[in-house]
């Protein structure tokens, strides 16, 4: 177990390789419990959120979420979120685990009279299971829950294993088809154990943090802390389409229009590396010799047996095809970029990138 | 086979005559996570007890292999290369890394199995 911005979290329950072949070719159920839930309550909930995130709230229909950024006046990225309209109209979000407390107080200090911002995240848990299976298993425990008509990013509510309320999205951060669930938090261990059981017929297995790196890293799908901080704007991290400048104002916008005007000085690329080298955060990437860049994520690929990651790199200098290298042990190793993501699974989307539960 | 001892730095070595094998512990291999690859010495490489002899890769992190004595490598477990899982699944057995006909005996800091157990036990990683 690892200590998590203060949860006590496992890394693995058997081993990676094993964990991700059952995400890959069955699916995982993970415990993402530590993550933050954010409730916006008030008649000016809608408003408040619209003023906070980059994404257009305003599109959202009951019954779906997206993905958004929470960023500050100067246009840098405090988080990375899901928006959730639930199937009653109401609003709340998953925010990043490290994030949570400042994030909460950043929401509160915003909130004008007619809208609350509460943290729910003691009240339930979060699991999320991922895989090609994903539905045919918790069709067992959730019969009432109509799975196949919910659409990629839909939200509905349902009984499931006997508990009640529970939230169903079509969300992930594994690059599979798959649900996130809210459960009453004194209701989590017996959901966990029934899907466990539903799906142990079928190569389910319970799946720990170190897994959902590597499938979240082989999905294209950023990590807040690695791959954006507060001093990377949305278009240095690839996540341009996020911001909708035209949707009235918002904090941060003016920046974020300027930043778009000028285009990025520097963007998030991905990375494949040559035999027996795995890029690590941090490894300086260089270009005939000089440095344009640093690696934000790396690991090794089950499904390429390859090392691959994501990197930072100067604007322009470093095309799909290009071949740089990557520091690390030793003389380092050569790379090629690549267009992201490396792997593309049975996640409903075709929207590259858009599958993204906050990680 | 004599004796497993161990170094603080979580390898095992195992004397049989004037060959000693060479491995990692179960509690290294545990906190290494899922071995991706190994560098080892070639066959002939003359080692110096205590120095870096390799390189271990695991999905978190990239570890130097230390060398628990000295002598010459006669053996490179040549299965690794396919099969670096068998570090994490038979770390003590089929995952041996490296057999090393000794110079000298074996260095008096290396620890029996219950010093190791409690140098582990106190959580220092690998």
């Amino acid at each position: 177990m690892v200590d998590f911005a203060g949860w006590e979290m496992p890394q693995q329950y058997t081993s990676v390789r094993e964990e991700h072949a059952a995400v890959r070719g069955a699916a995982g159920l993970f415990d993402v419990s530590h993550m933050g839930r954010v409730a916006f309550a008030g008649g000016a909930a809608a408003e408040l959120l619209q003023e906070l995130v980059t994404n257009d709230v305003g599109s959202l229909a009951p019954g779906h979420a997206q993905y958004n950024l929470l960023c500050n006046e100067q246009g840098g990225i405090l988080d990375d979120l899901v928006v959730y309209r639930l199937p009653d109209g109401s609003w709340s979000a998953v925010v990043n685990a490290s994030n949570r407390e400042p994030d909460v107080a950043w929401m509160q200090a915003h909130a004008g009279a007619g809208a609350e911002v509460l943290d729910r995240s003691a009240e339930t848990a979060l699991l999320a299971l991922q895989g090609p299976r994903a539905e045919a298993v918790l069709a067992v425990v959730a019969p009432a829950a109509d799975l196949s008509a919910l659409p990629y990013f839909g939200v509905t509510e349902a009984e499931l294993a006997g508990a009640q309320g529970v939230g169903i999205s079509r969300t992930g951060y594994t690059g599979e088809d798959g649900f996130e669930l809210f459960v009453p938090a004194d209701r989590v261990a017996g959901v966990w154990d029934a899907i466990l059981e539903a799906g142990a017929g079928q190569g389910v297995l319970p799946a720990g943090l170190a897994a959902r790196d590597v499938c979240r890293l082989e999905a294209g799908l950023r990590l807040y802390g690695n791959d954006m901080d507060e001093r990377t704007n949305p278009y240095q991290a690839g996540l341009g389409w996020t911001v909708k400048l035209d949707k009235g104002e918002f904090i941060g916008r003016a920046a974020l229009a300027g930043f778009r005007a000028a285009g990025p000085d520097r963007v998030l690329v991905g990375i494949r590396c040559g035999e027996r080298v795995i890029p690590r955060h941090g490894a300086r990437v260089r270009l005939a010799g000089e440095q344009i860049g640093e690696v934000t994520s790396g690991t090794h690929s089950f499904f390429l047996g390859a090392g691959i990651g994501m990197a930072s790199v100067a604007a322009g200098r470093a095309p799909v095809g290009a071949q740089v290298e990557i520091e690390g042990r030793g003389a380092g190793g050569l790379a090629e970029v690549v267009k992201l993501p490396f792997y593309r699974g049975s996640v409903k989307s075709a929207v590259t990138g858009a599958a993204k539960q906050a990680g | 086979m004599g004796e497993r001892r161990y170094s603080e730095t979580h390898e095992w070595v195992a004397v049989d005559g004037s060959v000693a094998t060479v491995g990692i512990t179960d509690f290294a291999q545990s906190q290494l996570g899922d071995v991706v690859f190994l560098e080892l010495p070639r066959k002939g490489q003359r080692l110096a007890a205590g120095e870096a002899f390799g390189v271990i890769e695991s999905v978190k992190a990239a570890s130097d292999l230390y060398a628990p004595l000295a002598g010459t490598v006669v053996e490179v477990n040549e299965r690794l290369a396919a099969n670096p899982e068998l570090v994490n699944t038979d770390p003590l057995g089929e995952g041996w890394l490296i057999k090393v006909e000794a110079e000298g005996g074996l260095p008096d800091s290396l620890l029996d199995e219950a010093a190791y157990l409690k140098l582990a036990e106190s959580g220092t990683g690998h």
